[in-house]
């Protein structure tokens, strides 16, 4: 990607492509950022119909995020339901895209089932919970065809079980979010130069050795994308667990998740301590998604070969 | 998912000892279909549930689950059509935001990529960390300040701020630039340059239709976010004939034991999912043939 | 009595309202007293509410003379409030109040689903759900911009639930019904407690309501006869009199393979029987009777007598027919006549099984609240509708005849229980009225504080986690205090 070429004159023209970008990033979210950054260093917050502050308290806020020590808690609980949901998601989305782009597997119907995969994601999240709440309730069809199939005695109660929940909602993560990182993933695939495949064919490579020595690391710009784009959307993970658990993040909050801790801040319009989560999470956030980016897009030169110039 | 997850690693190896001979691949074959199968019955039996609460009246909802439709969705649509919501203020809305936001978001996403990708500038590295940078803050963060400042601009209750911040989007920037490394050889835009193009022309009429696949793709994952966003609309949008779908629905499901009916809430999420399917599947057919498409070029 | 199950979307409404509000304690609007030149629209009002409802009216129509002659004299001292407003602006939660005016009250005309007429004034019904707290955010940034808006914007009419009225009542938001021109005398029929919920710190009244929601113990007849041998409302309420009485038959009416109930049914008798204020000079205070709650609650779960489900979901509500094994849910009169399907075949209350006692205590659940807004600019027309809708006896015994709800006046009340006209046939003939008028009687609410809507919340959702074995009664108290600091920062907890 460092054409030192012909282009110099143009490159003007890099300014100017990026002016729409930077001016409407500046202006809808630099500036919200440096608020919310601005605004937990404030005592300000409504008691009734009664404001409160704003009061300048210099570091109060994140003092008393730290010393009450919920915040590591509910990240813990977000970062293990994602991972529950995530896992089998890359792996069914690895193996759908391997199979959709194996040339010898001749499957049919394909374009149905590339169509059908995303169809989840078209359900809003809320409406997705409210159907789950109902299958997985004690009296819900989920547990009176278990007590008819004799596999559980009494009904289960799905809502009161930390695994349980957690499951269900990683469960949900995953039929949502597969289809999507299917399709990106295929996307990746098919930008392979289907030659490579042919070259390593021809010296008797087999499918395991194709999929880990070329498809992987050929994949992995996609792949970096797809884990960050991934993480932040798990860390920003909400409406599933709120529905779901009625806002409680019950049993003990073993379900909630940042978000839904920054939101019950919300309701006495907490700007200080909301502002102060926020830059916690903004760190947070930062940090994982760095040792993501790190961690997998370290070796450049891979991708350098997987560029074809036509 | 731990049983399937189960069956999905013994299928991997099992494509892991593939191209023996024949009958193996048969084996993969069957393998492959069953569990797109699978796959697929878990994709449409969601649609299938909501198809059948949508025609039952709300005492049968609350009496049970069945599998079989019942007879009021009619009634139900009659009930919904006749309520407060403003129902078809709601789809007009939901549609004109999200398409904005689909088209402001695929444009201007791949202008900035190309930006980064096609010219040498001083802050063209920083540019493209920063970029990445600011992709990894969550929008709720933010929240609290965006709408003290869109309240500052009288932009509260408009459309301005659902679909102008699309233009920055981080995630399409960063798809956009990664697709261009693997497609859009620089040689081509020269070629261009040489024949008198200029440089706007040549992102108009050649970069953009060759990112056609990858704009396609993000066109459908920014428009579906965008129809199903509750978030940010529920923060900004006040007034009824202002709303989009998911706030109405929200409204609905909200409504107390006076007329508390989940017949409308079952038939008002139908109502909604259904415009969001048509897109998606004339789309969609443009996606599964355009992906293809894009590999094969490259 | 909001729906509580999956009403939550995001709960990010909550934000909704942060950033116009923010510039937070205008002073409150002064315009305070009502009506001056009451003649014009008044008029038109309040004469067709003598028309249409009769010679009752009499006494009520002198009253209101009354009562412009004495505004005369206020209007020397106080600024006075502009009485031509064109535009009624009225916040609410649901269609109740709406469908509550078209029908009964004179001269109201519908005009669409959001808006109406009254003489020459247009109605306009502002309705957001009280879910996430919507409604109250909603009506929290207008009643904050109340001062500086347009006469035609500014709210006239607001509704208010029991659980949070003192949040608005105890401002100055918020008009005292005396200032409105409403007096003691005209409120005299109403129940006590309907008033206390609705006066402010300072003793002064500012709401009115034409429900009265004392509610009991409904139970299934048929079960009542297998566990108790009897299903005569007399004879179960003594087996119910008191709680130790209550766990008791609970136990029984387990042994007969039923479900008592759920132990958030039982809840809000043991809250409106509280001894003290969730919040007594800002610190948070669990009183002892919740803590009997618990205590109650736990070994009738730890027996198997009691469930944990949450009001209005369908586990909850399965109890409606007979396959749900549920004895008895708790609630007031429009429990028994929205909440139990009786039109619908196959439920319990379609076969007139349901039967309808006091139960352990006196307690209350819902009802909604008129207020008037401070700055309306139709102070006449607002004092009118307040009088008719919650004092006017002929429309009061008519909105309980045609909408069955339990009104506020003990003169209908007792006409109701005296005669046959109050028998309920989902509640197989039974005639409520009696009970209910005499728990009205006996609800104390002087303990109401403007936490009770966030703290009864949190303790409910904490304390499940008890019941369900997730957590100890300390660890399910600590997490109660958490979500009380996070919605109140300013209550300080041990």
């Amino acid at each position: 990607m460092k054409k030192k070429s012909k282009v110099v004159s143009y490159n003007k023209w890099g300014y100017i492509f990026l002016i729409p970008f930077v001016v409407v990033y500046l202006v809808f979210q630099m500036i919200p950022l440096v608020t919310t950054v601005y605004n937990s260093f404030f005592e300000n917050y409504r008691s009734g119909l009664t404001q409160i502050g704003p009061n300048f308290v210099g570091l109060k806020n994140y003092v008393t995020i730290i010393t009450n020590g919920d915040l590591p808690t509910y990240l813990v609980n977000t970062l293990i339901m994602w991972v529950m949901g995530f896992v089998p998601q890359i792996i069914l989305s690895l193996l759908l895209g391997a199979w959709f782009t194996d040339p010898s597997l001749r499957l049919k119907g394909q374009a149905f089932f590339k169509t059908v995969i995303y169809m989840p994601n078209l359900i809003m999240a809320s409406a997705f919970s409210m159907l789950f709440f109902t299958l997985f309730a004690n009296t819900g069809p989920i547990n009176s065809l278990l007590l008819q199939l004799g596999v559980i005695k009494e009904a289960y109660q799905f809502m009161s079980h930390v695994w349980s929940v957690r499951s269900l909602v990683a469960f949900m993560n995953c039929v949502m979010w597969f289809g999507n990182t299917t399709i990106l993933l295929m996307a990746g695939m098919m930008g392979i130069d289907p030659s490579l495949f042919e070259a390593a064919q021809v010296d008797g490579a087999t499918a395991t050795q194709i999929f880990y020595k070329i498809t992987l690391p050929l994949l992995r710009p996609i792949l970096v994308f797809v884990m960050i784009t991934s993480l932040i959307g798990g860390l920003q993970m909400f409406d599933v667990p709120q529905i779901l658990t009625n806002g409680t993040g019950d049993p003990m909050r073993s379900s909630m998740t940042l978000i839904m801790y920054l939101n019950k801040h919300l309701f006495s319009k907490n700007y200080g301590l909301g502002g102060a989560l926020s830059v916690f999470m903004f760190i947070i956030t930062g940090i994982l998604s760095l040792i993501v980016f790190k961690f997998t897009a370290s070796d450049k030169v891979e991708k350098k070969r997987s560029k074809n110039k036509a | 998912m731990s049983a399937n997850m189960g069956v999905l690693e013994m299928n991997t190896s099992l494509v892991a000892g593939q191209k023996e001979n024949g009958a193996s691949i048969q084996a993969r074959r069957i393998i492959a279909y069953v569990v797109l199968g699978l796959v697929s019955f878990l994709c449409l039996f969601w649609f299938y549930i909501l198809f059948i609460n949508s025609t039952r009246s709300h005492q049968e909802l609350s009496a049970g689950f069945t599998a079989i439709p019942s007879t009021h969705i009619l009634e139900n649509w009659t009930n919904l059509k006749n309520g407060t919501l403003p129902i078809f203020n709601g789809i007009f809305n939901s549609l004109f935001i999200a398409v904005v936001t689909a088209v402001l978001s695929t444009y201007f996403s791949t202008m900035t990529a190309y930006a980064i990708h096609a010219y040498d500038f001083k802050f063209k590295n920083f540019m493209f960390t920063f970029i990445l940078m600011i992709m990894m803050i969550p929008a709720q963060v933010t929240a609290l300040g965006f709408l003290q400042l869109i309240g500052k601009m009288g932009l509260d209750d408009s459309f301005v701020p659902l679909t102008i911040p699309a233009i920055a989007a981080p995630s399409v920037f960063f798809y956009m630039k990664q697709y261009m490394e693997s497609t859009l050889p620089l040689s081509l835009i020269e070629a261009a340059r040489i024949d008198g193009s200029g440089e706007f022309r040549t992102f108009n009429s050649i970069v953009l239709p060759l990112m056609k696949p990858a704009i396609a793709v993000q066109a459908i994952f920014t428009f579906v976010s965008s129809w199903n966003n509750y978030f940010t609309p529920a923060l900004v949008l006040h007034t009824d004939t202002k709303k989009t779908l998911p706030i109405l629905i929200a409204q609905l499901r909200a409504a107390d034991w006076l007329k508390f009916d989940m017949g409308q809430v079952y038939i008002m999420i139908a109502f909604s999912i259904f415009p969001v399917i048509v897109v998606y599947l004339l789309l969609s057919r443009y996606i599964v043939g355009g992906v293809t498409l894009g590999g094969v070029k490259g | 009595m909001k729906r509580k199950i999956l009403g939550v979307l995001l709960s990010t409404t909550m934000v909704a309202g942060m950033i116009a509000g923010c510039g937070g304690n205008s002073a409150a609007p002064a315009a305070e007293a009502p009506a001056t030149e009451e003649a014009a629209s008044e008029e038109t009002a309040a004469e067709e509410t003598t028309e249409d409802t009769a010679s009752e009216d009499a006494a009520s129509e002198e009253t209101t003379e009354d009562t412009a002659s004495e505004d005369a004299a206020a209007e020397e001292t106080t600024e006075v409030a502009a009485d031509e407003g064109k535009v009624l602006n009225v916040y609410a939660w649901n269609e109740e109040f709406k469908s509550r005016l078209t029908d009964h009250y004179p001269g109201y005309e519908e005009v669409d689903a959001t808006h109406g007429k009254i003489g020459d004034v247009d109605v306009v019904w502002n309705i957001t759900p009280s879910d996430d707290n919507a409604y109250q955010n909603n009506l929290d940034e207008t009643l904050l911009k109340q001062a500086d808006a347009a006469a035609d914007d500014k709210i006239d009419l607001f509704l208010v639930e029991a659980d949070y009225a003192l949040k608005y009542v105890d401002t100055d938001y918020t008009m005292p019904l005396a200032d409105l021109g409403i007096t003691d005398a005209d409120l005299a029929d109403q129940y006590s407690y309907t008033q206390s919920i609705v006066t402010d710190s300072n003793g002064k009244l500012k709401g009115s309501s034409w429900q009265a929601c004392s509610a009991g113990l409904i139970y299934n007849r048929e079960a009542a006869k297998e566990v108790l041998g009897t299903d005569d409302p007399d004879e179960v309420q003594a087996a119910v009199s008191d709680w130790s009485k209550y766990v008791e038959t609970a136990k029984k009416v387990q042994e007969a393979g039923y479900t008592m109930c759920s132990v958030n049914d039982t809840y809000r008798v043991y809250s409106n029987n509280v001894s003290g204020k969730w919040v007594q000079d800002g610190k948070l205070v669990i009183d002892d009777n919740l803590m009997n709650w618990v205590n109650d609650s736990m070994e009738l779960v730890e027996a198997k007598a009691e469930n944990t489900y949450d009001l209005w979901g369908d586990d909850w509500a399965k109890g409606k027919t007979p396959d749900g094994k549920i004895f008895c849910y708790f609630g007031p009169a429009w429990f028994f006549n929205f909440c139990l399907d009786a039109d619908q075949e196959g439920t319990i209350a379609n076969q007139g099984g349901w039967g309808y006692c006091v139960g352990p205590q006196s307690y209350f659940w819902g009802g909604t609240w008129i207020c008037a807004a401070t700055g309306t600019d139709n102070a006449s027309l607002v004092k009118d509708i307040i009088l008719t809708m919650t004092t006017d006896k002929a429309v009061l015994k008519d909105i309980a005849q045609k909408d069955a709800d339990c009104v506020n006046s003990k003169t209908v009340l007792a006409e109701l229980a005296s005669d046959d006209s109050g028998n309920l046939e989902l509640l197989g003939g039974q005639n409520p009225y009696q009970q209910l008028a005499e728990g009205a009687e006996k609800i104390d609410l002087s303990n109401l504080s403007a936490y009770d809507q966030g703290c009864n919340e949190e303790f409910q959702n904490a304390e499940k986690n008890y019941f369900e074995g997730n957590a100890t009664p300390e660890e399910a108290l600590d997490m109660f205090k958490k979500a009380v600091m996070e919605k109140y920062p300013e209550v300080t907890v041990d």
